[in-house]
């Protein structure tokens, strides 16, 4: 016979969504609320429910609100585009990027430039921006890694898709 | 059974039959990748979002699944969204060192007393009309 678990007052969006009883040690209830149907059911369209349960139950308790969230915006990616989801918001930002590091590199020569033929009438020869460059890394633009640790951008980049 | 079973029907013990809507991109010799897609998604999940894929999409959509279950893995609290936010960072930094580089050439152009000779023909020009790289793009405001 099944231990009767006490029941929770009202059932969360997984509950309900699934059809069945909402105990007061549900796992999906303090994420997916009964006010936000639509949260818990693209979810579960994408992942299904029990991979979300085992997620969260791989994640300590503190950030499982993060893993929600971050699964919730992967499963609408994943239905607003079928066939890249997330990965092609992210080909999308890198191709920025890449322009950006291309505006840099240009806008750096261009200063290279002006600075040696610049001759300043006051008697400063220092310029107002120098004062910024600790707060800008002005010296770094090649840091822009993005790579997370799983060889993801670097396998973008040499096998980009069509 | 068939010694060529695909990855898919290989890991369930079934028979893999010519028709088989996984076989052509999880291949017996790579059984790793599907491990990792049905860890993340589900073999059922999996064969209703092929068979909804056209079948010219059905590769790319099995390789960005693989590369987001990979992700998801890796990091299971933020997965691709964590690449993505950080991805908006670094944009925002680097519009921000941009804009700063922009104003300083501009500056710089204003205060040269030195004539310059005129700029040859290859020389680029740096756009002085700011580019807009989409700050106010949607997927600024996932973590709700």
């Amino acid at each position: 016979m099944r231990s009767q678990e006490p029941r929770s007052s009202s059932s969360c969006a997984a509950c309900k969504f699934m059809k069945r009883r909402c105990t007061l040690h549900c796992l999906f209830a303090p994420y997916f609320r009964a006010d936000e149907p639509k949260k818990f059911a693209k979810v579960h369209k994408v992942f299904g429910a029990s991979n979300v349960t085992k997620i969260l139950n791989e994640v300590p308790e503190p950030q499982r609100q993060d893993a929600v969230n971050s699964l919730v915006f992967e499963a609408e990616q994943r239905l607003k585009d079928p066939v890249y989801g997330c990965i092609g918001a992210i080909a999308s930002l890198q191709d920025k990027m890449f322009q950006l590091q291309h505006d840099l590199a240009v806008a750096k020569a261009r200063l290279a430039r002006c600075s040696t033929r610049t001759s300043y009438p006051s008697c400063s020869t220092t310029s107002p921006f120098s004062m910024l460059d600790g707060e800008f890394g002005m010296t770094s633009f090649d840091a822009f890694v993005v790579d997370q640790g799983c060889g993801l951008t670097t396998e973008l980049r040499q096998h980009p898709f069509p | 059974m068939t010694s060529t079973r695909c990855a898919v029907c290989k890991y369930f013990r079934r028979r893999c039959p010519p028709d088989c809507i996984f076989s052509p991109h999880f291949l017996n010799d790579n059984p790793q990748r599907f491990t990792c897609v049905h860890k993340i998604y589900g073999a059922s999940n999996l064969g209703k979002l092929l068979q909804e894929t056209p079948m010219q999409l059905r590769a790319d959509t099995i390789e960005s699944l693989y590369y987001e279950a990979k992700c998801r893995i890796q990091d299971p609290v933020y997965g691709c969204a964590g690449i993505i936010w950080s991805l908006h960072q670094q944009i925002q930094i680097a519009q921000s060192q941009l804009a700063r580089a922009r104003a300083e050439i501009a500056f710089l152009d204003a205060n040269v007393v030195v004539a310059e000779p005129t700029p040859s023909p290859g020389e680029p020009v740096v756009q002085q009309n700011g580019v807009d790289y989409g700050l106010d793009d949607p997927y600024d405001f996932w973590f709700y």
